[in-house]
């Protein structure tokens, strides 16, 4: 029993001797005896499980997770993505699994170096000069970067995007009422323009403005719309902060050459598991000018003693073991692992891997989108906005019941936005990635139909010209 | 002279053209799409391609290989790392946490397709629950430093519910962990330091000096920081209830007391664990973590939302709660560290989890008494998980042999370094934590390594002050990285 | 340099390790004492406030960081701060090397020079920081 633990009886007991002591019990004579006795438990069995019992009773449970035999559209913020097997290979290595945080780097330069690796490709992706070695999630990485900018600032207004991750706009929710400093004001870019909206906004006292993109409901903020983002941040002291599914970056253009300050997002789709939730990571980029106040861990690369090459935890005077309560954020971990998931993956899929992966997944969607949207009484939500790999479809009845329909032939067709927003109870958000093969695409739009028809409406489904293979997409 | 390189960054390895993996084509009718500027509108598309390397898969691997060799980590040597709890995490939690069922499951999917990850909530809910004798447990926050956090909004949410917003200080004591001052202030609090008394506990007396009517809690890890069972434990939070505050139990040091003494029945209200200590999350380098927070029924209402529930026949996800703080997570936690910890105390049990305790409790106090002989030990008392001791016997023979020189000797022998400087109110300070997964053999020989050390330090003093010797890299130039930081490889190639 | 420790005559401090440098009657020099940089270490970042700045007495300036540790700096008298040596941001290690000196950090115009005498003389700071 408790395979795990080392000693013999005949160890504990030649270590209790060689202490001068009678019994082990002695140990616990500091803790006063009113605690120590009558513990009781209500849960928890006397005996652990064997290996072979644990076996058993784990794969019992993983397989009443059911879901597997299913196709899935499921995104809204994480998303089913191909993991190259070398990606594992990597990450379970017990170098980088067991090892501890890096802070003595004669014997953590592997983990460092990754790290290096990572902020480098980070900065890369998102167009900025500088990112830190990762935060929880993408919801920290937005609420963390919504300090950062009422630090740099010293503003307390936030203005957050309604169609930012409404999960992320809950957690900034919750740290904003925990700290009592700063405000949030919420608009909806599904009501008017960007450019139309900034003219209500307020003019001062703003920290920064919080936009997704592409956002919670799949759509791309244009162009002009980052302009007029940038000269209203210019003009009253704010700061610009996108998050960005780091994929999508593949092929969009960074936002940090948009006008974003502060680029944030969640690492998942880059070579990290779903599990149900986490761990994820966040990732955060941003300007030179505003390295001080960046939160997380840095690795930075300098020489050792005897000129060679290494890697450091650097500028750590700005994390709480040495700053305490004037830290720039409680946080004292990173996603060591997530990042390196990461790096490894984007180190395999290449500048060109990772377009490709962004482009297949947007080819998907726009062919799915287009079908669907030919069907009687369906329609995109936002049918001027341009979209990436997820996008919303309105329905002529509830979502829940076309997700019902969908299930019984075996597809988890999206989510249901009521949840999210009420006021779109009839509404579907549809992710397509990579590992959406053709055949499932075709099967969606099958049975979609058959949903459609069940209401009896007319069907208007028009013939689609003339099939061509797809062309490489990417620029070599 | 030019510097010596132990692996080439990646980005020069690149190879115009070479791929690690291919990807399928898109197979359907692609008019319309054929090119990305059929769907996506001008100026938003790359410019530019991103510069990530471009490699073969093998030389990928390898690169990542070969760094990982330049790594310490638990599978390879011993980690006596004071107040972090480097021990062994059994290899089946690793694997039965990241079974395809469990890995594949999209956090959205429907509650009726997840059961049996809900399950696993559920019941490790349950059991931190029963582990630390509180009413309930949320399993949502990412990292013990987030747990933390979200135990003092809580905190704050109860005043705020009971109308008492004067409560505003919060007393912590001086040799708590970092993350302590920084999760109350990051709630708005103000911090006051309580001075340890001269056995590295609370000072009763500098308590009742600092608790008045504005006081919102105690925050305290016992054992302490020392190692140290706060003898007057129950004295403590009675002192902070008939105050009016309420008790933060800092759950770092569990590992200590598992089956010997509930915080709940200490006399705390809240408490965090950190999951990577105690319960089989790896330590990845770094992270991720997991910080589940145990409560009492007081502060029950305000915890985070949602959590998992049982109806009867359905294990669900559940939002009802009207006072809840509110999210701190998107989505539930992470979820493969809440499997990988329900393997391990289904592994151990109750009975299991004492012995835990106590073999960590062994482990340090024979380690303790072994190398007291040595090296200066300051509270010679009883400890529970791990001790302090210093390096002021062996600076005498030396002025510039310090603790930093000492623990970085350790590495030649294929150690990693204590914690040291560290809790702030021992000078010198080395923090040792040998954890129960240690054995006998692995704790003589550190005793040897440690004895050999000492010697060094009178007879070969250049020894230790040059140390490490024997790892891939020497002492680090620290200034020169945090004066100019390189932190990007290509800002970095820019600028010379 | 070898008597950078020497704390000049014309300089009062504070018990947080701060220097007032007097050069005139309404003007003077802010940094931090020699021993303090010492105690520091290797300092690696310095963050100053900007110019035109008032500040009251005993409130933060500014901060100063070596590897590992950090700390705020505390205006030893109420002032207006005049000019800021911004040499200090490319070397920081001014401090280190003749704090009384190169190794300022700004200059003010005292708004209240009474505030002078609750400063400590150079023999007085002495008896502290050793």
């Amino acid at each position: 029993m408790y395979n795990f633990l080392p000693h013999t009886a005949e160890d504990r007991l030649n270590m209790v001797k060689a202490m001068g002591l009678s019994s082990e019990t002695q140990l616990f004579d500091d803790i006063p005896a009113s605690l120590r006795h009558g513990i009781t438990y209500k849960y928890l069995q006397p005996e652990g499980l064997s290996e072979l019992e644990l076996q058993e009773r784990l794969k019992q449970l993983a397989t009443q997770n059911t879901a597997g035999s299913y196709s899935s559209f499921l995104g809204g913020g994480a998303y089913h993505r191909f993991i190259p097997s070398a990606v594992n290979t990597i990450a379970s290595r017990s170098e980088f699994y067991t090892a501890y945080t890096p802070y003595q780097p004669e014997v953590s330069q592997g983990t460092l170096q990754v790290v290096y690796e990572f902020q480098t490709m980070i900065a890369e992706l998102t167009g900025l000069d500088v990112a830190n070695a990762s935060v929880y999630d993408g919801a920290s990485a937005v609420t963390e970067a919504a300090l950062m900018a009422a630090r740099i600032t010293k503003h307390s207004k936030l203005l957050v995007s309604k169609t930012l991750h409404p999960d992320y706009r809950a957690v900034l929710n919750t740290y904003t009422e925990a700290l009592e400093a700063l405000t949030i004001d919420t608009f909806d870019p599904l009501k008017s323009t960007v450019e139309n909206l900034i003219e209500t906004w307020p003019t001062d006292d703003v920290a920064a403005v919080i936009i997704q993109h592409p956002d919670f409901l799949g759509c791309l903020t244009e162009a002009a719309s980052f302009n007029a983002l940038r000269a209203y941040c210019d003009a009253r002291g704010a700061l610009l902060i996108v998050s960005s599914d780091p994929v999508s970056l593949g092929v969009l253009e960074p936002p940090g050459r948009l006008g974003a300050d502060i680029v944030v997002g969640d690492i998942q789709p880059l070579g990290n598991n779903l599990s149900f939730g986490g761990p994820y990571g966040g990732y955060m980029a941003t300007r030179q000018k505003y390295l001080r106040q960046l939160p997380g861990r840095l690795v930075g690369r300098t020489l050792d003693k005897n000129n060679t090459v290494c890697y450091t935890l650097t500028l750590q005077t700005r994390e709480q073991h040495i700053r305490r309560e004037k830290a720039t954020s409680n946080i004292c971990t990173n996603q060591a692992l997530n990042v390196l998931k990461a790096t490894v993956y984007m180190a395999l899929m290449g500048p060109k891997g990772l377009c490709e992966v962004a482009t297949l997944s947007m080819q998907r969607a726009h062919y799915l989108a287009s079908a669907l949207s030919k069907l009687p009484g369906v329609s995109l939500l936002a049918p001027e906005r341009a979209f990436g790999f997820e996008f919303a479809l309105s329905l002529p009845a509830p979502a829940e019941d076309c997700l019902t329909w969908m299930r019984a032939q075996n597809i988890l067709g999206g989510l249901s936005l009521s949840a999210y927003y009420p006021e779109y109870p009839n509404t579907l958000l549809i992710a397509t990635t990579e590992v959406n093969t053709d055949k499932e695409i075709t099967h969606f739009i099958d049975v979609f139909g058959t949903w459609v028809e069940s209401f009896n409406l007319s069907h208007s489904k028009k013939e689609a010209s003339g099939a061509l293979k797809a062309k490489e997409t990417c620029p070599s | 002279m030019t510097a010596k390189v132990l692996e080439t960054p990646i980005f020069e390895k690149s190879n115009p053209g070479a791929r690690g993996v291919s990807l399928p084509v898109f197979g359907l009718d692609s008019t319309g799409l054929n090119r990305i500027s059929d769907f996506l509108p001008e100026g938003l598309t790359r410019k530019n391609l991103s510069r990530l390397p471009e490699l073969a898969q093998l030389d990928t691997i390898r690169h990542y290989v070969r760094l990982s060799q330049l790594n310490h980590c638990i599978d390879t040597g011993f980690y006596p790392l004071g107040s972090c709890t480097m021990k062994f995490n059994p290899k089946v939690c690793d694997l039965y946490g990241q079974l395809d069922g469990f890995t594949q499951l999209h956090p959205l999917t429907p509650e009726s397709l997840s059961q049996g990850a809900l399950e696993v909530m559920y019941r490790l809910q349950q059991y931190l629950a029963d582990v630390s004798g509180f009413d309930r447990v949320t399993l949502q926050p990412a990292a013990g430093a987030q747990g933390e956090l979200v135990g003092m909004m809580m905190v704050k949410a109860y005043f705020k519910k009971h109308q008492q917003p004067e409560r505003t200080q919060v007393l912590i004591p001086d040799a708590a962990h970092g993350t302590n001052p920084a999760s109350a202030a990051m709630c708005g609090f103000e911090v006051i330091e309580l001075k340890s008394n001269r056995e590295g506990g609370v000072d009763l007396d500098e308590l009742k000096q600092k608790l008045s009517p504005k006081t919102a809690a105690l925050m305290l890890t016992n054992p302490n920081t020392l190692g140290l069972f706060e003898r007057d434990i129950l004295e403590i939070t009675r002192l902070v209830h008939d105050a009016g505050g309420l008790m933060y139990y800092d759950g770092a040091n569990l590992n200590a007391v598992m089956g010997q003494a509930k915080p709940a029945l200490m006399g705390f209200d809240v408490m965090h664990i950190n999951t990577h200590k105690t319960f089989a999350t790896p330590h990845g380098g770094g992270g991720p973590g997991s910080g589940p927070v145990a409560v009492n029924n007081k502060l029950a209402p305000f915890l985070p939302k949602p959590y998992a529930d049982f109806d009867g026949s359905q294990y669900f996800l559940n939002n009802d709660l009207p006072d809840s703080i509110g999210k701190v997570k998107a989505f539930w936690g992470n979820f493969e560290m809440m499997a990988r910890a329900f393997t391990y105390i289904s592994a151990y049990g109750s009975e299991g989890l004492a012995r835990v305790s106590q073999d960590a409790v062994l482990n340090a106090n024979y380690l303790k008494e072994k190398l007291k002989t040595m090296y200066h030990v300051p509270y010679d008392l009883t400890c529970k998980h791990e001790f302090v001791m210093t390096s002021q016997r062996q600076k005498v023979t030396d002025p510039h042999i310090n603790t930093m020189a000492i623990v970085k000797r350790l590495m030649d022998f294929g150690i990693h370094p204590p914690t040291v400087y560290f809790p702030l109110i021992v000078a010198e300070c080395i923090m040792i934590e040998p954890t129960d997964t240690e054995s006998k053999e692995t704790l003589d020989r550190f005793i040897e390594v440690m004895s050999e050390i000492d010697r060094e330090c009178r007879e070969t003093p250049d020894v230790i002050l040059n140390a490490p010797h024997t790892t891939p890299i020497g002492k680090v130039d620290e200034v020169a990285a945090a004066r100019n930081p390189d932190l990007n490889y290509f800002s970095a190639a820019k600028a010379d | 340099m070898a008597d950078s420790h020497i704390i000049p005559d014309n300089v009062k401090l504070t018990e947080t390790h701060e220097y007032l440098r007097i050069d005139d009657d309404d003007r003077a020099r802010v940094g931090i004492s020699h021993f303090a940089a010492e105690q520091l270490g290797d300092i690696v970042f310095i963050e100053l406030p900007e110019v035109g700045q008032r500040i009251e007495k005993g409130d933060t300036f500014g901060s100063i960081e070596s590897v590992k540790a950090a700390s705020d700096l505390y205006m030893p008298v109420s002032a207006e701060v005049v000019a800021v040596n911004t040499q200090l941001t490319e070397e920081p290690e001014l401090i280190n090397d003749n704090s009384y000196g190169d190794g300022w950090m700004i200059e003010i115009s005292l708004s209240n020079p009474d505030e002078v005498n609750e400063l400590m003389t150079p023999a007085q700071y002495s008896q502290i920081a050793q």
